[in-house]
């Protein structure tokens, strides 16, 4: 290719989608069929784990060799900004469909539950929140947001904090300082996963609030639990990036790999709070 | 392709055979793929409705049982939506969308692969969960709580091949906008991009925007069916009708997900073959923009009969009626374009111009569904069903038979085949109103859609439209060989065989396009 803007990096053929189709093959097909207790299930599932972890070594290691062989210019890193920022972008759209089904319940499907229409149903049921709905009889304690909740909000806060300073050592290239902010803030993020596990088996054990206790429950665990889920991507992500900043990757002045997992930690974080007021706090 | 040329001579080598189609990072590879596939479960789709109509051609029960036929509906929809129409229009873009704006490929090479491959993996879920036990799933393809809480197996192979198609389709669209917003030859302003590439920036945002819904929605489908959870559950405080909220607000942006990238197409045929510059270029751009935005407020009109306060209904219904303006805006842009222009009628042009006209009864019967009062007299009724196959089998898949025939010289570098073209138009065109164009009487008259069988007075219009229907679908087997004798035996075609056309692809690459575009890219004054 010849020069100017034309350089754009178009990668070789490559075999890692096939591979990671072949992983969302098994785990499809696994997974539904662990659902509904075929034994198949299982092994397809774990299969399609294997598979899919190979494919993420794999392709993302071909990415960062390609990173630092110096492939990516200006208008790659570009392309990749727009990328990363569109993907979070899909991110928030998926937790907002279930923050909108939380607010749905509280606001509109609860109080009509309640009202008089429903009396020959329901006659006992007077609505408010937190409430398991109408047809469940199991009593559970809600969380409290001022205990581990509220610790974890400061944890999730300072490791925006401790990113922060770790990008600002990465660009006056003072690779000590990197490393050290960078295990602060996987620190932070292991220390807020085991919380949450703490929490968890808190809510189970002494508040009998599960899963399946109605309308709190559901909305409590799945946005608190895919929130969860990120944080733990998110801390491999920051696990990933450790290892390559030990190992001399990125430079002060190109580092996309670094802020891109950057960006997706504040997402995390900004999630948080929005679960810290509309889950935990009112 | 007939002919791979190579003339810089740097590019890669790739592997040949399987493996070239398997690994390739080539954006008309994979359009080409991708085209391939939704021609393919456009027959997979169409196989089943061939299927739904057989069972209506009589009253009574005569060749699918109940619960078969509702698993044909079923998946009908959902393969003619997220395996045929979705994927097709992936196609066109990987092909047009580097060669339009003058990028030597789309920005994200290899995730443009696994974007496509996943497609296959989904298509898989969805065709087997036919052979479980308990069959495929039944519901409807909007799949509704209660139904889609209850039913087996193959209601979770479905969730997770939409969780699949879902991911396949947002990496795609992160793929088109990194594309369009960061590959454009120097020169290209947002504003002088074609059409086509306008409709495709906003559908990829609109296909960000709800895809991640959709997967959240069957999220809380799964773990209501396996984990306890009470989203759809009124006993636990949750509702049914949520699921209806949820699903449509990805729901409605999703049909002009499918309809824009079809007005694009039309949109560059139409000025080449009346020999104009598209009528009111700017205010295309801003009413397909208006069209995106208003979409996404008015889903729902969907759900009038669900239950919902009347100035829920009132909001909802004026929303969609607005929808209407941006559209007429199109519509009577294209007509200006036409308007004293030298106007010729070859297929992709007899093609759009059955789109203008048929679009627009599927426009105005979108009016009349908008409208509360009418809406709950005809829901769940086949006038709905008349309603949107207008405009998407008379919209997005005529529009797309537009854009196959007239970039077939390009992608091919060879002519179809003009005569049978024009067969395959007016055959479709035919057939196609035979079909649908009854079901307005069907629905009017209170025949219910998803039921296998139906009150003697609808059998003389059910069998016409049976008739029609078959005959739409027999049509079809043409336009596959009209591809194949272009592929194989059609005229060498001129680099730019259509006097009218200026965009890039047309003006700077030779027919048929060299497997690598713009190596260096064009400076657009």
């Amino acid at each position: 290719m010849s020069q100017g803007t034309g350089h754009y990096y178009v990668p070789a053929p490559s075999k890692w989608p096939i591979v990671g189709s072949s992983a969302l093959f098994f785990m499809g097909f696994g997974a539904a069929f662990t659902m509904n207790k075929i034994p198949l299930g299982y092994g397809m599932l774990a299969i399609g784990f294997a598979i899919l972890i190979y494919m993420l070594f794999g392709w993302f290691g071909e990415v960062a060799r390609e990173s630092e062989s110096g492939k990516y210019r200006a208008q790659e890193d570009k392309s990749f900004r727009w990328g990363m920022s569109w993907f979070i972008f899909s991110e928030v759209m998926f937790f907002a469909a279930f923050f909108g089904a939380l607010f749905y319940m509280r606001v509109l499907s609860i109080p009509w539950l309640a009202d008089n229409e429903h009396t020959l149903l329901w006659p006992d049921f007077a609505g408010g929140w937190p409430t398991a709905g109408p047809g469940f009889e199991d009593k559970f304690t809600p969380m409290g947001a001022w205990g581990i909740p509220a610790l974890n909000t400061f944890l999730l806060l300072s490791s925006g904090v401790t990113i922060t300073l770790a990008h600002w050592a990465l660009k006056k290239n003072d690779r000590g300082a990197l490393k050290l902010w960078l295990f602060a803030t996987i620190a932070l993020g292991v220390t807020f996963l085991g919380f949450q596990i703490y929490e968890y088996s808190h809510a189970y054990a002494d508040l009998n609030l599960r899963l399946t206790s109605g309308a709190y429950g559901s909305t409590f665990y799945m946005l608190t639990g895919f929130h969860g889920f990120h944080v733990t991507v998110g801390t491999i992500m920051l696990i990933v990036i450790f290892f390559r900043c030990a190992a001399g990757h990125f430079k002060p002045e190109n580092h996309f790999g670094f802020e891109g997992v950057a960006w997706y930690w504040h997402f995390v974080d900004v999630v948080w709070l929005g679960l810290f007021i509309f889950v935990y706090l009112l | 392709m007939a002919v791979i040329q190579d003339v810089h001579g740097h590019s890669h080598d790739h592997p040949t055979g399987i493996m070239r189609w398997i690994t390739t990072t080539n954006h008309k590879d994979i359009g080409t793929l991708y085209l391939c596939f939704s021609l393919t479960m456009l027959f997979v789709g169409g196989f089943l409705a061939m299927g739904i109509r057989a069972e209506l051609f009589m009253p009574g029960i005569q060749i699918l049982e109940p619960e078969l036929f509702n698993s044909f509906t079923t998946l009908h929809g959902l393969i003619m939506v997220f395996g045929a129409i979705m994927p097709a229009f992936v196609g066109f873009a990987n092909w047009q969308v580097p060669m339009m704006i003058g990028a030597p490929d789309m920005a994200f090479a290899r995730m443009n692969n696994w974007s496509f491959w996943l497609l296959p993996v989904a298509g898989l879920l969805l065709i087997t969960s036919f052979f479980v036990p308990g069959g495929a799933a039944a519901g409807g393809w909007t799949f509704y709580p209660p139904l889609s809480t209850q039913g087996g197996l193959g209601v979770d192979m479905m969730i997770f091949a939409i969780h699949i198609l879902g991911a396949s389709s947002i990496m795609g669209a992160i793929n088109i906008i990194t594309t369009i917003l960061n590959m454009r030859a120097p020169g290209m302003t947002l504003m002088k991009m074609p059409m086509f590439i306008w409709t495709w920036l906003i559908t990829a945002y609109l296909l960000v925007l709800v895809m991640p819904v959709l997967a959240g929605t069957v999220t809380m489908l799964l773990t209501d069916r396996h984990f306890g959870t009470s989203f759809f559950n009124a006993a636990g405080g949750g509702d049914p009708v949520l699921f209806q909220h949820i699903f449509w607000f990805f729901g409605h942006p999703e049909v002009y997900i499918m309809i824009l990238p079809a007005f694009g197409i039309v949109s560059e045929i139409i000025p080449t073959f009346s020999r104009k510059p598209l009528f009111g270029y700017s205010s295309m751009v801003y009413a397909t923009a208006s069209i995106a935005i208003l979409s996404c407020i008015v889903w729902a009109h969907h759900m009038f009969t669900a239950g919902m306060p009347a100035v829920g209904q009132l909001f909802f219904m004026y929303a969609t009626m607005l929808i209407a303006v941006p559209t007429g805006v199109k519509v009577f842009n294209w007509t200006a374009t036409m308007w004293r222009g030298a106007m010729t009628f070859e297929v992709p042009m007899l093609f759009s111009i059955g789109f203008i006209f048929l679009f627009v009864i599927g426009g105005f019967s979108g009016v009349v569904c908008a409208i509360v009062p009418i809406d709950i007299q005809v829901q769940d009724t086949y006038y709905v069903i008349a309603h949107f196959h207008y405009v998407l089998v008379s919209g997005a898949l005529f529009a797309l038979f537009a854009g196959a025939y007239y970039w077939l010289p390009k992608w091919t570098g060879r002519m179809y085949d003009e005569k049978l073209g024009q067969w395959h138009f007016w055959l479709s065109m035919i057939f196609f109103n035979v079909t649908f164009f009854v079901q307005h009487f069907l629905g009017l008259a209170g025949m219910p859609r998803r039921i296998p069988d139906y009150a003697l007075q609808f059998a003389d219009f059910n069998m016409i439209s049976s008739i029609g229907a078959f005959g739409f679908g027999l049509s079809q087997l043409l336009f596959v060989y009209i591809i194949v004798k272009c592929v194989r035996s059609g005229e060498k075609a001129a680099d730019n065989p259509w006097e009218g056309s200026t965009t890039l692809e047309w003006t700077h690459l030779p027919s048929p396009a060299p497997y690598h575009s713009f190596e260096t890219p064009p400076v657009i004054k």
